[in-house]
């Protein structure tokens, strides 16, 4: 199709600019917005007989009403994915920047993609190990869930993400099938290179494809980052069934890119002024995880969001929960007493763990010990509230012993080295000992068989 | 009859919003094909000769220019055999074919007949012969579609006349037609389907009150706060609290003929999940797989917003389609805020005035059209027939707030409000159903149906249970600020037996075996164990008996884990409880030698 250009913008708002009585031009398209020495992307977000809106990804600083060109592509944006992409470092809209060859083989796809056919779908079931003891007990990873970190300024979450991409595996599934595709939205050049660095440390570069928008790269960007990010994981997932773990990160800067763009547009908005469809956004990318009858690969989605003041009930955090299949929650009286990782269990799901674990997934017991440990935690902050009122000599022989039960909960159990590597066997064993601090009959979501089996009472507290 | 020869012009394009000149003669809510690609929408708007569409597939490289074309029809389903056990999009397209036709991605511009048209059923005709006089809601011939469902094929509700060239029972594609009725404005022909509008209710002779209680097999519901068939009830909970679950466990146990369960805006998987398990669970009541009762509808979050709108129109119209023949159907929607949401995005892509949240101004009156569709309901027809429509909405509220517009509105038109309590559910404390803030409007209506037919007992033993908890709310209060020790032995002891209650009752694992599903007659027996114990255990206490000594660790251990223990065709197996339970407090009695009265 013969490219259309037009010489002029009639208008240029932030982010926005408007081509005036464009003929044949369609909703979504991409463009190509060039100045004398420059030439940046964009993207029809509105168009009617009369005017053309287009969003610029790079950004408008510089560019002029008369002189500036703008060339419809008759396409939507596209990504060229191919196998060449691994280990190679790309900018948030695709284009190569480690300074290697562009790529040359591959196919153009749409990074929106399209949503997959819930009758395609397989329910995921396959549980990973990722070796850390409050995830696997707890709130268990599924390889094609979408789990999410909720975290906050200063809080662990590249280092948890990092542990899980070194140790996650499959029990009794060797390794080799597997990719990283890492998509870095306005994060800082420290932590990308935190992360390049780990993964580089465990051999794992070499899977790794990098999507970097870093903090000082343009904002508007990180719209087509994660899309980018995953046209890629779907091509490495289902077209060559390799096992594809998607970080993204940091989300609260996509939304915040995109309340930008929404204020520009003057639309209406909803909570905190982000868009009334933020939802649908943020499902349209971690829909994207998931697998697919007959195919062999997958993608699990970890997205890492910044809760704002530490706020879960803020749209972002609260949006997404409700898309995601569960989600980490990291705690920041846990990290100030030094326990790492900060796991804010009460707050953290999986919900996906139901289908994946017990009988033939992990082991029999799993289902009510985590049951347990949840309710039993949950016991524990009530005892805690009540003993700092009437003071801890105060409570009753049962209550002292929920005490003492958290706090050994807290120190080793969700507490681990940054290298500590346990199977579910060991973390479920580790449970059951600390269950020992609690009397028996306070112990009603395990069964009495289990009981009979695990349970060892630990008489001195 | 409407020219099928309009062409429309579009002119601007906005997301899922796009509007097109040259539109005069098009209708209000009629189908259209809109562009190339033939994507298809729905008008929602005309004013001169201009008309706003929304369309109800992704819009990507829509051109001004290119031409919209009419369909003569309102956006409509197609109802007939073939509809159960089908998993449909927004606007009824069945999944399955869509995935024959362009893979495991959805594509555009598909267009798939939503039942098949060309299998062929046994039709058992009834005994209209020519001639005779048919009504709309006449059922002219039966269908057994499923061993589950028998299917009635019915006169459309706005036909009727004398019936001509009647076919005789055989082996007939669902687009045969089964005989033609002469009307006053001409002849109609009866196929195995009809076509109804979405948005148009389908008619009903009479409303009739709720009677009998739509038994969900979940015991905080059954017990405290019931549904009745033909009710609705909103279950407004934050992210993960537990909404999905009870409406699968809804959509698994409860005693409707038909199941309409609606994904509309949320995951993926949750529908897998349903697709993957319903055809292994097997029917309580009949040993039959539950698919063979059930219709999906599966618009999830990353599908056209504007289907999702749909999605629940589209549902109903099924549901009130079941309910003309007679039969109790229940439609689940998850999450109806999805839907509130889909609302809002159109209405902004409009440019209407917005009220809270951005929310349209007409969100309640919309919300309220959608629950009044629900009811138990005598039919059109020749014969007498009952049948109910119950609806089940969940409420996903920003931030777990429940004074947001979409929870609020629900509530002036629901009439069951099932809360689920963040704390519960963090607790893992499942159904979070918060006991003191849920109500049910229809506890009162439905008492006489479970005296009748569960235990004349059943509402004294509901009240107690309710008492005790309202009585153990109080007392954590201070507990909290001073600890259990300092209280009196009988309030000790009402903190006990509420815990009983709590753990060993309300508290109901989805996922285990045994408890799933609590049938009625099992709840009443738990109840009653529980009180006997409550009531023989507060004599002791108040006649000055230790709480301790009623504490007795296997006793309570008894009581809190027969839910799991005893199974539902075991029943009698209380009876041994209750002997259990006698023995122990015999022993007591005669050691305080407290005297049992007669
Ligand atoms: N009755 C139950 N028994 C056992 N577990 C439950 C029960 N109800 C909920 N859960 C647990 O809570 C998790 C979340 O429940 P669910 O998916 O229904 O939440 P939701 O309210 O639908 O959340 P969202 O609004 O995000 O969709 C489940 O995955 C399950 O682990
Ligand atoms: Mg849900």
């Amino acid at each position: 199709m013969p490219s259309k250009e037009y010489v002029g913008l009639s208008q240029i708002n932030g982010p926005l600019v408007f081509v005036e009585n464009p003929k044949g031009v369609g909703y979504n398209e991409v463009v190509e917005i060039i100045t004398e020495n420059q030439r940046r992307l964009g993207q029809v977000v509105q168009i009617s007989d009369k005017v053309a809106m287009i969003q610029v990804f790079e950004g408008t600083s510089g560019l002029t009403v008369d002189k500036t060109r703008v060339k419809f592509l008759g396409r939507p944006l596209m990504v060229k994915v191919s196998d060449e992409m691994l280990g190679r470092e790309f900018n948030g809209i695709g284009e190569p920047i480690d300074k290697g060859p562009d790529i040359l083989n591959g196919e153009s796809r749409d990074i929106n993609g399209s949503p997959i056919n819930p009758a395609s779908r397989m329910y995921p079931r396959n549980f990973i190990q990722t070796g850390i003891s409050a995830i696997d007990a707890l709130m268990t990873l599924i390889r094609g869930q979408k789990l999410p970190i909720f975290s906050g300024n200063g809080l662990p979450h590249n280092r948890i993400a990092v542990q899980i991409t070194k140790q996650a595996k499959l029990k009794g599934e060797e390794a080799g099938n597997f990719a990283i595709v890492f998509a870095a939205m306005g994060i800082k050049h420290d932590e990308a290179n935190f992360i390049r660095e780990s993964l580089e440390q465990s051999g794992a570069i070499k899977n790794t494809i990098m999507f970097l928008n870093l903090a000082d790269d343009p904002a508007i960007e990180r719209i087509a980052t994660p899309r980018v990010a995953l046209t890629a994981a779907e091509y490495l997932a289902f077209d060559k069934n390799l096992h594809v773990l998607v970080l993204l990160t940091d989300m609260t800067n996509y939304c915040e890119a995109l309340r930008e763009l929404a204020t520009a547009r003057g639309e209406v908005p909803s909570r905190k002024g982000y868009p009334g469809y933020l939802y649908s956004d943020l499902a349209s990318i971690y829909e994207r995880a998931g697998m697919i009858k007959d195919k062999n690969g997958s993608i699990t989605q970890i997205p890492i969001l910044s809760m704002p003041n530490d706020d879960i009930t803020h749209p972002i955090p609260d949006l997404t929960g409700y898309i995601t299949e569960g989600q980490i929650v990291l705690n920041r009286d846990l990290n100030r007493k030094g326990i790492y990782p900060p796991i804010g269990v009460l707050q953290s799901l999986s919900r996906l763990m139901k289908d994946g674990i017990g009988k033939g997934y992990t082991r029999d017991d799993h289902p009510h010990v985590s049951s347990q440990l949840f309710a039993s935690y949950s016991k524990v902050q009530e005892v805690k509230a009540l003993a700092s009122i009437i003071g801890e000599e105060e409570l009753t022989d049962s209550d002292r012993r929920y005490l003492r039960f958290g706090e050994a909960f807290e120190n080793e159990f969700i507490n681990q080295g940054e290298d500590e590597d346990r199977s579910i066997e060991e973390t479920l064993d580790l449970g059951w000992k600390l269950l020992g601090y609690l009397p028996k009959i306070e112990l009603t979501r395990v069964s009495e068989k289990e009981i009979a089996d695990h349970y060892k009472e630990i008489k001195e507290i | 009859m409407i020219a099928l020869d309009r062409k429309g012009i579009l002119y601007s394009i906005n997301g899922p919003v796009v509007k097109a000149k040259n539109m005069t003669g098009f209708m209000m809510h009629e189908m259209v094909f809109v562009g190339e690609m033939k994507l298809t929408g729905e008008i929602i708007s005309l004013e001169g000769d201009s008309a706003t569409i929304q369309v109800y597939e992704e819009t990507t490289n829509l051109k001004p220019g290119e031409e919209v074309l009419g369909t003569g029809n309102l956006l409509s389903v197609t109802l007939g055999p073939g509809l159960i056990g089908s998993v449909f999009d927004g606007i009824q397209r069945p999944l399955d074919v869509l995935k024959a036709a362009s893979g495991d991605f959805m594509k555009r511009g598909v267009f798939a007949d939503p039942i098949d048209l060309k299998k062929s059923w046994n039709v058992q005709m009834g005994k209209i012969k020519d001639g005779d006089k048919v009504v709309g809601g006449q059922v002219i011939a039966t269908v057994k579609e499923t061993e589950s469902v028998i299917h009635k094929i019915m006169i459309p509700p706005n036909v009727s006349g004398i019936a001509k060239n009647v076919k005789s029972s055989g082996k007939y594609t669902v687009d045969t037609v089964l005989m033609t009725v002469q009307t006053e404005n001409g002849e109609e022909e009866i196929k195995l389907y009809q076509r109804w509008p979405v948005r148009i209710p389908r008619p009903y002779s009479e409303r009739l009150a709720p009677r009998e209680p739509l038994v969900t097999g979940i015991r905080v519901i059954d017990t405290l706060f019931p549904i009745s068939k033909g009710g609705t009830a909103a279950i407004p909970g934050g992210f993960g609290t537990g909404k999905t679950v009870v409406q699968h466990q809804l959509a698994k146990w409860s005693d409707a003929d038909v199941i309409i369960y609606i994904g509309c805006g949320e995951r993926g998987n949750e529908m897998t999940e349903v697709l993957e398990e319903f055809p292994q669970l097997i029917d309580p009541r009949n040993g039959r797989p539950l698919m063979e009762r059930t219709i999906l509808i599966a618009n999830t979050s990353n599908m056209p917003v504007s289907a999702r709108e749909a999605s629940i129109y589209t549902g109903i119209t099924m549901a009130e389609y079941f309910r003309d023949m007679g039969y109790n159907v229940a439609l689940m929607a998850d999450s109806t805020s999805r839907w509130a949401e889909a609302l809002r995005e159109i209405s902004g892509r409009l440019e209407e005035m917005p009220a809270e949240e951005g929310f349209p101004p007409y969100l309640a009156s919309r919300i309220g059209e959608f629950y009044e569709r629900a009811g138990r309901v005598k039919t059109i027809g020749d014969e007498e027939r009952i049948g109910s429509v119950s609806v089940i909405g969940a409420v996903s509220p920003p931030g777990g707030d429940f004074s947001e517009p979409v929870t609020t509105g629900t509530k002036r038109f629901i009439r069951c409000f099932w809360e689920l309590d963040r704390q519960l559910a963090n607790a893992r404390h499942h159904p979070s159903i918060n006991w003191l803030d849920s109500y049910s409007e229809y506890a009162v209506e439905l008492k006489e149906w479970i005296s009748k037919n569960v235990d004349p007992d059943f509402y004294k033993m509901r009240d107690r249970i309710m008492q005790i908890l309202t009585e153990d709310d109080n007392l954590q209060q201070i507990i909290k600020l001073v600890g259990e020790d300092v209280l009196p032995d009988n309030q000790k002891l009402t903190v006990r037996i509420a815990n009983i209650i709590k753990v060993g009752y309300l508290q109901q694992d989805a996922f285990s075996d045994v408890d799933s599903n609590c049938p009625l007659k099992k709840q009443d027996a738990m109840l009653k164990t529980i009180l006997h114990y409550a009531d023989r255990s507060s004599k002791l206490v108040s006649k000055g008996v230790a709480v301790s000594e009623v504490l007795d660790e296997d006793i309570v251990n008894t009581l809190m884990r027969m839910k799991e223990n005893v199974k539902s065709d075991h029943l009698d197996e209380f009876k041994k409880i209750e002997e259990k339970l006698d023995a122990f407090f015999d022993q007591l009695d005669k050691k305080y030698q407290v005297t049992t009265e007669a």
